[in-house]
């Protein structure tokens, strides 16, 4: 209670609450959460903007991340400068896009980019081969993993570049059952 | 000083606008591409531009790959807008008007939808309708801006295109404040723009007297957040209340849905057994224990003196001989007394609608769950169009927090996709069908011929036993041939069908079934000998019936009779006699019931003792033996063993056939069911895990358990029919059960229809039991089976139809977004051979061909998985000259993946 006035003033809070899904609470816990990474780095005080990064190292730690086989990309994925380093814009951006009341569209876009390996914009070959490697921790065969790869590519590719666009993969998530409860992380 | 700056921002897009209106700007995707170029500019200069678009195009300034639809959504908003300036060129006034009427209409629609990418269209057939209604706006605009007036004197010298623009500025701004949240951006751009949008509307919202409902907007916003967190609470809780779901997903994740789907079916089972304990034990064995007569009260209650030396000892219990036998476990000790206690209850009418009811209701629950899988599932899993991609990248779980739930995924997961790689390979196998064919065939005589020879096998054994039956002078091997016999068959049968089943190389799903079916129609064997033998002995019981009951009537006297000889004195009335001493009949229907429940038990007893034996010792010996043995046992011969799937289901299923055949004649055999389905759950989870290996293949459990449903079905229905044909027929025993003394067990309805319903009711009983009534209404029911039926069947056509047409709109999506020649190669093809036929016989095929080739372009293709490709080889057969392809500049290697879909390709890569 008494930190919430030294952490953010009440703009920032009406801010992040504006910018983001969570309600003041949640965003106070997010900051110590954040800061329970790296006591030393961040601040308690959040009022200046501090311009202070957290390394990925330190965030695929949080039991949150931790047995994803994705945390390396997602954290990529939400840090401003794609190396993984997380200032607490970047953290509260992610929890934020991949919490329960996030949009559908906005999952989509994320998990595009997530899935999207080479950041070409394409989810190509190489790509699905390295996710489904993560998924399947290497267990299935090459020849497997060629098959349901070029399976994936082949159902999902409607514009016949043999990669996923964007376009693709929004209709080909839009009318999968489970992408919503599946791909959110409760904080 | 804040009028210059809206209107040099708007003069701005008024240049724009006009920029683009002089250029030949005829087609919209030329002015899409267009766009592009001002847009860079003004990215450039971030912060006014986005001011005043409300950051749209601030979009494409940073590369993200929503960029693309994102991009095509401004665009279009963006065609909407340089519209708009195109008329500014003409008519200023109007267009600015027709404007302000189209911001104002799409906002309205905007509110409704929300969704970003309408913004474009919403704009766009707004403004061709504002313009209609001039007037009216003209009118809205004179109040606005009066109302403006009164607050700022800087508006007043505004114009009113400029008030409108405005409007509609701030209009976007609150949206963009509410929907800032949406929006694919990092967080420092988002704080920003949401700084500078705030900025903006608190400066103009005043202005134009808008900015009410936000509180009650940021209620709804929180209700809507309480309402989900409720349903997902309710939702946990729920899901929390189905048991043993973390154990079968356990066992799912690591061999697969098959498997789980006989436990899924077990904790099924355990839940309509439930509901039958519940019945049971609440409306009968309840009741009777507390209100009924106590132990040792009436003969029927008692040990006879005969038994009680031995009525204690373990292995006279184990038989549920002694006290087992003569408690509320079975029919014989419900005494026959209308009412029992205080309460009045009813038992005998109670004990015979139970038993009615356990059939009914579990009737009702297999086909209610029947008809809900089947409205589930529908076909055997091969229904969507995205396995693959939908597993890829929707099957991880990213709540998983737990390193061991995290490894259950992963196996999961990997399951999951062998089990859809076995599926696809299986879809892509193309073989010698001719042999396939003969092979089944063969597959299905040789089974079909075991069957039967295993039919007569048992047939043969039964009547020999009947002749055995009257002699005395028995080995051990003829005393127990029918056991020997049958339980060869069940052990050899199922290995030798699955090694015929080979043969006909199935799918191990759809094997699964055959393999069920065929031990199924082996078991009915058994069924039908153990019926035999039991219907034997209850008419054996009801001849000796006869004889004691008379011997029972004359004991009786007797002992009255000596009593008032030994008292000297007729007058006295006699103390009843102990109960113990009474003379009593066999009680056919406590026979029986003790019949079920040994069944039931030793049943148990070799299920568990197999899996002990068969499972968990060899996996330990072939665990502990392999470090000193000569060949690698775990992976050459004994190996651990499979989980036998179809062996344990048609156990339960039979198993579940003899609980609902004994019930009636011994309501404990419920009780114990429901424990051996609780035991064995959890024991069987073990057993699986600790001992068992997944199977070489494994293989997709078809989405409904409906197969297992079927069995279960059959058998219930197969057991209904003893039971009842008892209840209607047989005379119920006179000295034990709650019918003792009626003729029939089913007189205890009428009785009470009689005695406790108004007179009127039984005439009305007696009316709709006549004929005349019954026969209309079989007719009746028929009539309605047939129309449901036929109904049925025209759903599911149009079903099938509409599967079809689903499939054709996304070739055809696919088709239309591939590029035009490589969808239309097959119509390439054919153009290229026309010309070279039509050289040579001019008429004939120039009118036929063409039409054919017509429609399919405009009209989607149909057939263009199957057809599509072999029309393209035909024509690659008949052709020419290969070679002289050349006008087609496409290879035909991209097209192959598209629409030809698992079909056309060849065999994987192995």
């Amino acid at each position: 209670m008494g930190n919430k006035q030294t952490t953010f003033t009440e703009e920032q809070l009406e801010a992040y609450q504006d910018c983001t899904f969570f309600t003041r609470k949640e965003i106070l816990r997010l900051h110590a959460r954040y800061r329970e990474l790296a006591p030393h780095l961040v601040p308690l005080d959040y009022t200046n903007n501090p311009d202070i990064k957290v390394p990925m190292t330190l965030i695929i730690t949080m039991p949150e991340l931790k047995e994803n086989p994705f945390r390396e990309r997602i954290v990529e994925t939400f840090s401003e400068d794609r190396q993984g380093n997380l200032s607490f814009n970047d953290f509260i951006d992610m929890f934020s896009a991949l919490c329960e009341a996030s949009p559908r569209e906005l999952k989509t876009i994320y998990a595009f980019k997530i899935y999207d390996f080479n950041r070409d914009n394409f989810i190509c070959k190489e790509d699905l081969e390295k996710t489904l490697n993560k998924l399947t921790k290497g267990e299935l065969t090459p020849e497997e993993v060629t098959l349901v790869c070029d399976k994936a590519i082949e159902e999902a590719d409607l514009d016949g570049d043999n990669k996923l666009s964007f376009a693709d993969f929004e209709n080909m998530i839009s009318k999968a059952p489970d992408f919503l409860s599946n791909f959110h992380i409760r904080i | 000083q804040r009028r210059p700056n809206r209107r040099q921002a708007g003069g701005r897009g008024g240049a724009k606008g006009r920029g683009r209106g002089k250029k030949p700007a005829s087609d919209d995707e030329d002015e899409d591409e267009e766009d592009e170029a001002p847009r860079g500019r003004r990215g450039a200069n971030r912060k006014k531009p986005a001011k005043k678009r409300g950051g749209d195009d601030e979009d494409e300034s940073e590369d993200e790959p929503p960029k693309r639809k994102r991009g095509g959504a401004a665009n279009k908003k963006k065609g909407g807008k340089a519209q708009d300036s195109d008329d500014d060129d003409s008519d200023v006034g109007k267009g600015k008007k027709g404007k302000k009427g189209g911001g104002r209409k799409g906002k309205k629609e905007e509110e409704e939808e929300e969704t970003k990418g309408k913004k474009g269209d919403g704009k766009g057939k707004g403004k061709d309708k504002g313009k209609d209604k001039d007037d009216d706006k003209d009118k809205k605009k004179k109040k606005k801006k009066g109302d403006s007036s009164n607050s700022s004197e800087e508006e007043e010298s505004m114009s009113e295109g400029e008030m409108a623009r405005l409007m509609e500025e701030v209009e976007e701004k609150k949206k963009l404040i509410a929907n800032i949240r949406n929006k694919p951006w990092r967080m420092q751009r988002r704080l920003k723009h949401l700084k500078e949008a705030q900025e903006f509307v608190d400066k103009f919202e005043g202005a134009l007297g808008k900015g009410k409902g936000r509180k009650w907007y940021a209620y709804k916003v929180m209700m809507t957040k309480k309402w989900i967190k409720f349903q997902r609470d309710f939702e946990n809780f729920r899901t929390a209340c189905i048991p043993w779901e973390r154990k079968i997903k356990e066992v799912e994740s690591h061999f697969g849905s098959s498997v789980a789907s006989y436990f899924i079916f077990l904790r099924w089972m355990y839940g309509m057994n439930l509901v039958l304990f519940g019945f049971t034990f609440g409306l009968v064995v309840i009741p009777e224990v507390l209100m009924g007569l106590p132990y040792g009260s009436i003969p029927r209650k008692t040990v006879p003196r005969a038994e009680q030396d031995t009525a204690q000892d373990y292995s006279v219990l184990m038989d549920f001989n002694g006290y087992c036998k003569y408690s509320v476990l079975f029919y014989g000790y419900y005494n026959n007394q209308r009412t029992i206690g205080v309460l009045k209850f009813r038992l005998p009418l109670s004990y015979l609608m139970v038993g009615i009811g356990t059939f009914g209701y579990s009737l009702m629950l297999v086909i209610r769950t029947m008809a809900k899988n089947a409205d589930v599932g529908g076909g055997d899993g091969e229904d969507s169009d995205f396995t693959f991609a939908w597993k890829m990248f929707t099957s991880w779980d990213y709540l998983i927090g737990n390193a061991e739930t995290a490894d259950n995924k992963y196996a999961s997961i990997t399951t999951s996709f062998k089990e859809s790689i076995v599926d696809e390979q299986e879809n892509q196998k193309d073989e010698n069908i001719h042999l396939r064919r003969f092979l089944r065939v063969l597959a299905n005589f040789l089974i079909t011929c075991s069957l039967g020879g295993s039919g007569y096998l048992i047939y043969f054994v039964v009547k020999r036993s009947q002749e055995f039956a009257t002699r005395d002078d028995l080995s051990w091997y003829e005393k127990n041939e029918m056991e020997i016999v049958m339980s060869l068959l069940g052990l050899v049968c199922p290995p030798l069908f699955e090694t015929i089943a080979e043969l006909e190389d199935y799918h191990p799903r759809i094997a699964l079934k055959w393999q069920l079916g065929r031990i199924f129609a082996l078991f009915l064997g058994n069924l039908y000998t153990f019926l035999f033998a039991l219907f034997d002995e209850v008419n054996t019981k009801l001849e000796e019936e006869q004889a004691i009951k008379n011997a029972s009537i004359w004991a009786m006297k007797e002992y009255y009779a000596n009593y008032s000889r030994l008292m000297n004195d007729s007058e006295a009335t006699p103390p009843p006699m102990d109960p113990a001493d009474v003379i009593r009949g066999p009680c056919w229907e406590t026979a029986v019931g003790i019949e079920f429940v040994k069944l039931t038990v030793s049943d148990i007893q070799v299920s568990y003792l197999t899996i002990l034996i068969g499972d968990f010792a060899r996996a330990v010996i072939v665990r502990f033996l392999n470090y000193c043995w000569c060949w690698d046992l775990e992976a050459g011969f004994p190996s651990y063993g499979e989980f036998d799937i179809s062996g344990n289901v048609l156990g339960l299923v039979f198993n579940q056939g003899m609980i609902w055949m004994g019930a009636f004649y011994a309501p404990g055999l419920v009780g114990i069911n429901v424990l051996r389905l609780l035991s064995s759950m959890y024991y069987q989870c073990w057993a699986v895990m600790a001992t068992n290996v997944p199977h070489e293949r494994v293989f997709k459990a078809s989405k409904s358990n409906n197969f297992y449903m079927g069995l279960l079905l059959l058998v219930l229905f197969l057991s209904l029919l003893p039971v009842v044909y008892t209840i209607m027929t047989l005379p119920p025993s006179f000295d034990c059960g709650p019918f003792s003394g009626k003729d029939k067990m089913f007189d205890v309805v009428m009785e009470t229809i009689d005695l406790d319903l108004p007179a009127f009711m039984g005439t009305l009983f007696s009316y709709a039991a006549n004929p005349g009534l019954i026969i209309p209404a079989v007719l009746l029911m028929v009539l309605a089976i047939y129309y449901l039926n036929s109904v049925s069947e025209a759903y599911q056509n149009s079903n099938m139809e509409l599967k079809k047409k689903m499939k054709m709109a996304r070739d055809e999506e696919k088709n239309r977004r591939n590029n035009a020649d490589t969808t239309n190669q097959v119509m390439k093809d054919l153009e290229d051979l026309l010309p070279n036929r039509s050289l040579i016989p001019p008429d004939p095929p120039e009118p036929e061909k063409l039409p054919e080739p017509e429609p399919k372009p405009t009209k989607t293709k149909p057939g263009s998985a199957g057809k599509g490709v072999n029309l393209q080889k035909d024509v690659a057969l008949a052709s020419p000259n290969p070679n002289a392809r050349a006008p087609v500049s496409r290879p035909p290697g991209p097209r192959g993946p598209g629409p030809g879909r698992g079909r056309g390709r060849g065999p994987p890569p192995r």
